[in-house]
């Protein structure tokens, strides 16, 4: 190879490296974990997004995906566990100009942190959740989640899962989400269009990315590794777009429907329904600053 | 210094420009997603072992590159990247220690 040849090559460096703390490199996540595509897809989706980098926020919780806020070089914050959404809820009604986006997991979110998730989804606050879900706690040891699907193994359902398991996309449509699309970490410009969409969105968006656990979900239910988990996900997605929130069940090794399912425009975000009470109240004389 | 221009094929037509990998092959932990996903072939996992022990993926097809980067989105540890490069500057992987 020639020197200019190499000096050529050296020029072309990963746009996810502008937004990693290349110091932390390598990660903790195990080989053929899907969280660090997602983080791929999402430093170009801010990319693309256009958004001030000093107007950007990142708050995750506990989990291996809660590491993500500790990983990229932006305004991050490692909350409590379950706690991201109050975090970020204080975060977004101080700061209005801010742009705060969740990046957190199943667990967090869903499981410890899901009355957040559903009382700000009902408020409209104007956040964006990026949820990836890999189906069980995989920081603690690959214990049941409120996600895992019926019949599938973990390590506190040696036997099978016998609970019926979350459907997020509805969860977030009935709560009131404005935004609601689900991809696989196998989708990577889907999910990349999807992250744009969901932070330009004003009020409550919600991406769900499914990614494999090749550890521990894939390896107690015998689905191979990361990489045959991915060529599975590519077999068994049905993109439906607009489709009923109340059909997006995820069975154990049944089909994945992907999509971007809700998109509403036009809903007051809890700012703005705030800030017109305010109004409203300081015409009839009764409010103060 | 004069600009390269490409050489013609038998239509005349200028080359299409090519892509070039850029590989941290310390960071790789091997899970073979950037190979299987290339969507023309370029990668291979090579013989050699990084010092984690795992299988780093080389630009074994250059001539397929197209530089679209897919394996830089697919890459979960940051190991890989996709550019479009001058067809002058392509054609080789640069590995980094």
């Amino acid at each position: 190879m020639t020197q200019a040849t190499a000096d050529a090559c050296e020029q072309i460096t990963s746009k996810t490296e502008e937004f990693v703390r290349s110091d932390r490199m390598p990660h903790i996540w195990c080989p053929g974990c899907g969280i660090g595509t997602t983080v791929n897809c999402f430093t170009r989706a801010i990319e693309q997004c256009g958004v001030d980098l000093n107007k950007l926020a990142i708050v995750s919780g506990i989990g291996c995906t809660g590491r993500v806020a500790g990983y990229l070089n932006l305004d991050s914050f490692h909350t409590t566990h379950g706690r991201a959404i109050p975090f970020a809820t204080g975060l977004k009604l101080s700061n209005p100009d801010l742009k705060v986006v969740l990046y957190s997991g199943d667990g967090d979110l869903i499981a410890i942190g899901g009355n957040h998730f559903i009382h700000a989804a009902r408020r409209n606050l104007d956040i964006t959740v990026i949820c990836v879900n890999n189906f069980n706690y995989a920081m603690t040891g690959g214990q049941v989640a409120p996600t895992t699907p019926i019949d599938a193994i973990g390590t506190t359902a040696p036997y099978g899962v016998c609970e019926r398991s979350f459907n997020l996309p509805f969860l977030a449509d009935s709560c009131g989400a404005v935004y609601v699309a689900r991809w696989t970490a196998f989708h990577v410009r889907q999910l990349t269009k999807a992250m744009v969409e969901a932070v330009n969105k004003r009020g409550f968006s919600f991406v769900e990315v499914i990614t494999p656990c090749p550890t521990l979900y894939e390896r107690r239910n015998r689905l191979g590794d990361g990489l045959a988990r991915m060529e599975w996900y590519k077999e068994n997605s049905v993109i439906k777009h607009d489709a009923d929130t109340r059909e997006c069940d995820i069975d154990f090794q049944g089909k994945i429907v992907c999509g971007k399912f809700v998109d509403k425009e036009d809903v007051p975000s809890l700012l703005q329904k705030r800030n017109q009470k305010t109004e409203e109240l300081r015409v009839k004389g009764i409010a103060c600053d | 210094m004069e600009k390269a221009t490409a050489p013609s094929n038998h239509n005349n037509k200028p080359k299409k420009p090519r892509g070039q990998v850029s590989i941290s092959s310390e960071r790789c932990k091997g899970c073979g997603f950037c190979v299987a996903f290339c969507p023309t072939g370029a990668l291979e996992m090579s013989e050699g072992y990084n010092a984690k022990g795992y299988h780093y993926p080389e630009l074994a097809n250059p001539e397929k590159c197209s530089g679209c980067d897919l394996c830089g989105m697919y890459c979960p540890d940051f190991a890989i990247c996709g550019a479009r490069v001058p067809w002058s500057e392509a054609a080789s992987a640069v590995t980094k220690e």
